[in-house]
Formats: C-alpha cells, structure tokens, sequence
C-alpha cells in the first residue's frame, strides 16, 4: 500500500514539473499590441487588376488617390517597421518612394538593391513627396541600378521635380554653417534644431550658385555605423564636397544623402 | 511508527507544495521590495529614455535635470536616451522586456503600461514608495525639495493608477486644441462662437472648399486649402463619442467602440472628407505646416504642439516666404455640446521598471521624483503648451509670472503657447481619460485607423456606405484582434475543452488524493481493529 502510495505520489510531482515548465515557456513573453497596420477596407488588388502598369510619364499624370501599377526596382531599404516596408525605387523612366508596404522580415531582406517588384498602390502626396502607398507588390524577374543623375544645376529651377525620388549626385557644393542651439556656428545638427544624439538624422547646410541648402543623412535609411554617416560628422565649414542620395522631398527638396565625399 | 507518519505527511506535502505553487512561479521577478537604506556610495547606472517634441529646449532641460540630480546624488549616473515618438518608445521596451534590458525610468502612457505589466513585477508598483518615510513623496531622506503626494494634481495622479495601482507618476499634461486662422473664419462672414462646435467647423470648412473660375480656393487664393486638418484621429473619435455619450470601452475591457454613433461619425467624416474640407495629418502632413502657410483654418493637434503655430510661431518648417499673416485663436476642440466641454487629457508620465538590484530600483524612484520637483515641472511645461502636474508647481510664483506675461515676446512667451497652457489649466475638470486595460493601445489605435481609413477611402472615390462600414469594423476588430479583448461582461465565459496535459494533472491530482484519503481510512480502521 504505501509502495503503491509513494509511486502515485511522485508520478504527480512528475506531472506538476511537467506543467511548470509548459508554464515558463507560455508566459515569458509580455503580450504586445503592436500589430501589422495595413489599411483595412482597401481594395487595391480588386482595382489595381483593372490598372495597366504605367510608365512614369503616366503614373505623374495621375491623380492623387487614384490607384497606380507601377514596375521599379530596388534602390535602398529606409525601415521595416512594424512588418511595413519603405524603400527608394527607380526604374529606367523615373522614381517611385514607397511608404510603408505591407511585408515580412524575410521578404524584406530580399528586397536587395536591384530587385525588379511590380508594385499596385495609391498615389499620395506627403508635405510634397509624392509616394505610393497602401501597396502590394511582386517580385519579377530583371535587375537596375542606375547610374546617379547630377542635378547640381537644377537645384533652384523647378524643373528639379521631375526628378524626385531619383539617385541623384550634387557636385562642388560647399558646406555652410548651420546654428546650433547655443548660437554657434557648426558644421551639422543631431535633427534638424540640433535636440537629437548620435544616431539620429543628421542635417547639414550646403550651398551652390548663391543658394542654400539642407540637406539630410537619414538615420533610418543610413544609421550612425555608416560611412556617410561618419563623413558628415567629419565636415568642416567650408569644404567643398560631392554627395549622392536620393532625392526626397519634405516641404521643399530635403535630399536623404547615402555618400559624401571632397569634391573633385 | 509515528516518525514514519510524519515522514510521509511530509513528503505528502513537498509533493503538493509545487503542484499548488507550481504554475505561478516560473520565471517569476521578485516584486521589488524597498531598501532599508539607499546606498550613497556604489555607483549606481540608471537610464532614462525620454520622449521630447523634437525641440532642443525640452533636451537641455532633460540634460540639466539629470545634472543636478547627479550633483545631489554623485554615485548615481543617469543615461538620456531620447525618442519624439511614444509608439517607438513602446516598442522598444516591448522589445526589451524578455531580455530583462529595459531601462530604469521611462516616460510612457498608462496604455503602455497596461501591456508592460502582463510580464510578472516588470513595472514597479509605487503605491508602497509613495508612503516610504524616507525616500517616499516628500520623504524625509530626499536631497531635494520633494513633491508630496497630495500636491500632485489628484486627476492627474489618478491617470497613472491601473485597476487599485499606481504604476507611474504623471510628468507633464496636455489637452489638444483647436488653432484657428480668425482671419479666414471672418473673412468667410462668420464670427467664431465662445466655444467652438462641430457644426460651425464644418459649416465654415465647407465655405472654404469654394474655388475661383482658375481652381484657386476663393479665401486664400491659392490652389491648396484643407480646412480642417486633425493630427491624431484617434483622439478625434474618442473624444467625439465621449462627447455624445457613447461607448468606447469600459474598465473592465469591453470593447464598446463599434456602435451606431461611431457609424454616425464616420458618416460624417466622410461627408467633409469628399469635399476636401476634412484631412488628417497622417494623410496630408503636419496641421501646423498647412496653417501657417494659410492653407487650413482648423488645426487641430496637442497643447503640446502649440509652438508650431502662428504666423510668429517659434518653430517652423515651412520657409518664410510661404508663411501666411494671420490671426490665430487658441480654442478648446469642437463639441457637441458647449454647455459641458470636455477634451482629452494627454502628455507624458513616468515609470519604473523592475530590477534584481534593488539600489537601482531605488535610484530610479529617486530620479522619477526628481523630475516633478519645480525647476523641471516649471522649465518643461513652458517649452510648450503643456502644464505642471503638481500644484505646488501651478502655484509656485515662477510659474505665475510665466503665465502673467503672455505675448511678451515670441519665443518664451509666445502667446499662442501661454493660451494652450491656460486653456488646459481652465480646463482640467474637463477631461478625461479612457480606460486602460491590456489591449486599450491597441483599442486607441483601431478608433483612429477608422477614421483615416473612412478619410482615405472616400478621397479614392470609394462609398462610404453600411455595407462599407459593416466590413470596416469588422475587418479593425480582426486587424487590432479586438475580438480576443472584448467581451460582454453580462456573457458566460467559455474557456474551450481542457488540454490533455491538464486533464492528466488534474486526474492525477485526484488520484493522490484519494490515495491519502483511503490510506488514512485504512490506518483507522486498523487502529479500531486493534
């Protein structure tokens, strides 16, 4: 009896240890809220198979909110946020942003410069960048990296524009002051008032034919281990330098810079 | 014999001992317990992740805080980390909470918190560092003029308590408002009432949408104007059905938000949506930029925001040469009814969270404390239009003279500010919270998103109809997963079929159980058999 007793006795233990350990794994991680925002209510596939891909001569002729088909390829990765996706695309007739497109990790990593993705969206514009968003995409097969268009020239005609979104090089523009918060003279800014730290976006002043300029090393799309990220931090006032980015737009041209160096 | 009897009740007991306790413990963090003394000497690291409106005097006030502290306290060093927004800051922490690598204080909304706690003792609970004698609110052993509790506006204070707990000390507090551009309002035959309504928005608004024979927008002349804009639409619908007396959830967790004036509402958004009279930040971009370039005439955003806006504002990013001269109104939001206003209550508070060293908990605790002292009570709420939280701040005679020289100039006393802060302060009995429960961030975000979902889809020429909205809500219940959160509190719970692990537990347990019992029955009736 007391044999039989023990053995009932440590098989419960046995089954209390069982569910302890079930326990450790199912409640170690605190529950998140986060969740994949993707626009609910949207209908973009339903119409966007009613859209032939454009060219970008028709895709800036569109409407603001009118679905767009677009094919573009990979440029730069900005964030993955959220399992959304915002990336510089370009293709050989123009550039396409893309705000925050629905995908995984996985399919992000993917997503290398280069890649060609069909991509079906709405056309928004965002304080004067006009994107896509609320978009879906496919991957297809091709590759395309073009060359960095020099839009030195074009900086203070309107015709600048037409080139949003591109890979673009400014040339032999010189470093100006910008304040920082003490009234000093100084080279860049952490943010655009010089409140942010080492890691955050990066502002600096650069001027060609009498016209100033900011222009912005953003810190999602090149982060404070990037070489461009170090070389504005090298800068002096008054230097002369060459630069590439991407040619974005906030109230005005605010190019995101992905590579400084002395002018040549 | 006996010994053997106490033996095996012992025994009997070390095994049911982990059976009853067993679930409960697993990787438990021991809830902080309160050190008798705080230690000046071992240097001690904290960090600080600190949300700021992207504006440099809120950063120099962080940093100056954290000196001064420093100066009181030398063995302790607090490290800034600085973010401009919640949501980046929440999932952080969500990140790092498995990790055990969350920081020590964190400024953070009671929503957050709800979900932060889910993990065991992760957030102190500070109802006990409240009353310590010594390092408590106004303790006796603090370096600095400390608050004490009953001078911390009690609304406020209530904010941060979740179920019968207090889980943080509010920081700073804002409301939103409603910036107005008087002069387009007059301009278009209308006179701005004492409070403002949603009617007389919307009448104005749809007054504004008329175009020349170029496709220039009569009242300013040029080819954009959004009358209204609404920079966080979550708030917008909350406030919406708080003022109409509608559901939107309860303490308790029941999701009220999918009801018929929500549907009214968005009836409504989408009627001014299609006419370009109604936008949203998230859609258009900041309401301020679109004001100050005389593009809007409704702008409304946070308090907090209050020194984007203005002709004269102090900050800007617009250039100068598209900044409109206009007259602004500072006004409490739009209300269904404006015999009883009421509005928001938002802005920062700030939490502990729980480590293995208790010195450190209590260096955290000291450092949160210090931030409601008056220097930086007083410092940070003027750089916006935020207000102190604690009345001994309100009525400190700094403070009154801040508030007493409104317009002076249009940096720190720029009058659009000074306005938001008194429109807050005249206000407070006002506002209001919503419930905070696990999954209430998540409820917040799906009230806003139905709002930019209906803006966005009649802009795409969508019908915003019951059949739309049918599948809208249901499709936000499923995306925010609302539908695991809510439940009728009057419904049965139905928890599903036991799994098999369980039932084998709970059969064994039975068994043991009746092993004991019979074992004892028998050990009677050998004893009466004797």
């Amino acid at each position: 009896m007391k044999k039989l007793f023990a053995l009932m006795l440590a098989l419960v233990m046995l089954a209390s240890l069982v569910a302890c350990g079930a326990t450790e794994g199912e409640t170690s991680d605190v529950e998140s809220d986060t969740v994949n925002e993707e626009v609910v209510s949207d209908t973009v596939a339903d119409e966007a198979d009613e859209v032939k891909v454009m060219t970008y001569a028709e895709y800036e002729a569109a409407e603001i909110d009118s679905p767009v088909v677009v094919e573009t390829y990979v440029q730069a990765k900005q964030s993955w946020w959220e399992d959304k996706a915002t990336i510089y695309t370009q293709s050989e007739d123009g550039a396409y942003f893309i705000y925050e497109m629905p995908c995984s990790k996985e399919e992000y990593d993917a997503l290398v410069p280069g890649t060609k993705i069909r991509v079906n969206g709405y056309k928004a514009e965002w304080a004067g960048e006009v994107e896509i968003v609320d978009a879906t995409y496919e991957v297809l097969e091709g590759s395309f990296i073009p060359e960095a268009k020099d839009v030195t020239a074009l900086l203070a005609s309107d015709e600048l524009i037409k080139s949003q979104n591109q890979l673009v090089a400014f040339k032999g523009m010189t470093v100006e002051a910008s304040k920082d918060a003490d009234g000093n003279d100084v080279a860049f800014l952490y943010k655009w008032d010089g409140s942010g730290q080492d890691g955050d976006d990066l502002y600096f002043n650069v001027s060609v034919d009498g016209n100033t300029y900011t222009f912005t090393v953003e810190s999602y799309l090149c982060d404070n281990t990037t070489d461009v990220y170090a070389a504005v931090k090298a800068l002096n006032i008054g230097d002369k330098i060459d630069m590439e980015g991407f040619l974005y737009w906030y109230e005005g041209v605010n190019p995101h810079i992905t590579a400084v160096s002395a002018a040549e | 014999m006996k010994k053997l009897r106490v033996l095996s009740l012992l025994l009997a007991l070390l095994t049911i001992t982990p059976i009853l306790s067993g679930c409960h413990g697993a990787r438990k963090t021991s809830a902080f317990v309160i050190p008798e003394v705080f230690d000046y000497e071992t240097p001690v690291e904290i960090s600080f992740w600190a949300k700021n409106d992207t504006n440099i005097n809120q950063t120099r006030i962080y940093e100056k805080a954290i000196e001064d502290f420093c100066a009181l306290y030398p063995n302790i060093k607090v490290n800034l980390k600085l973010y401009t927004d919640y949501t980046r800051i929440y999932n952080d922490v969500i990140t790092n909470i498995p990790t055990e690598t969350t920081p020590n204080v964190c400024i953070t909304y009671p929503d957050h918190i709800a979900t932060y706690i889910t993990g065991d003792n992760t957030v102190v609970a500070l109802d006990t560092l409240f009353s310590d004698e010594k390092y408590g609110l106004g303790g006796s052993e603090l370096k600095f003029d400390g608050v004490q509790k009953d001078e911390i506006i009690p609304k406020f204070l209530g904010e941060c308590k979740i179920g019968t707990t207090h889980y943080a000390l509010p920081y700073m507090r804002s409301t939103e408002a409603c910036y107005v551009n008087k002069t387009y309002v007059e301009k278009l035959g209308y006179t701005l009432p004492e409070t403002l309504t949603w009617d007389f928005i919307f009448k104005v608004a749809e007054a504004a949408t008329e175009k020349d024979e170029n496709g220039n927008f009569k009242v300013n002349g040029q080819k954009v104007m959004i009358p209204i804009i609404y920079k966080s639409t979550d708030n917008m619908m909350i406030q919406m059905l708080k003022q109409k007396n509608a559901g939107y959830s309860d303490a308790r967790g029941n999701i009220l938000l999918f009801n018929e004036l929500t549907r009214d509402i968005l009836k409504t958004v989408a009627i001014h949506a299609k006419t370009g009279a109604f936008s949203t930040f998230k859609i258009s971009s900041y309401p301020a930029n679109f004001l100050n370039a005389g593009q809007c005439i409704f702008a409304i955003d946070s308090t907090a925001g209050a020194t984007w806006m203005g002709t004269n504002a102090p900050l800007s990013d617009i250039s100068e040469d598209k900044l409109a001269d206009f007259e602004t109104e500072v006004m409490s939001i739009p209300q269904y009814d404006p015999e009883n206003p009421v509005m928001i209550s938002q802005g920062p508070s700030v939490c502990i969270f729980n480590k293995r060293d208790p010195q450190q908990v209590l260096a955290s605790w000291l450092f949160a404390q210090y931030l409601l002292t008056n220097d930086v009570q007083v410092s940070y709420s003027s750089t916006e239009g935020y207000i102190p939280v604690t009345s001994k701040a309100q009525e400190s005679d700094e403070y009154k003279d801040y508030l007493s020289r409104e317009g002076e100039d249009n940096n720190h006393y720029y009058s659009i500010k000074l306005k938001a802060a008194k429109l807050l302060i005249e206000n407070t009995d006002n506002t209001f919270v919503t419930p905070v429960f696990n999954g209430s961030a998540a409820l917040r975000n799906a009230a806003g998103q139905l709002v930019e979902s209906v803006t966005k889809s009649v802009r795409r020429k969508e019908n915003v109809d019951e059949e739309y909205l049918d599948k809208l809500f249901a499709d936000t219940i499923s995306l925010y997963r609302l539908d695991s959160l809510s439940r009728n509190s009057n419904e049965k719970l139905e928890f599903g079929k036991l799994p098999a692990g369980a039932k084998v537990l709970i059969g064994a347990l039975l068994l043991a159980w009746a092993g004991i019992l019979a074992y004892l029955l028998a050990e009677k009736v050998r004893k009466k058999k004797k």
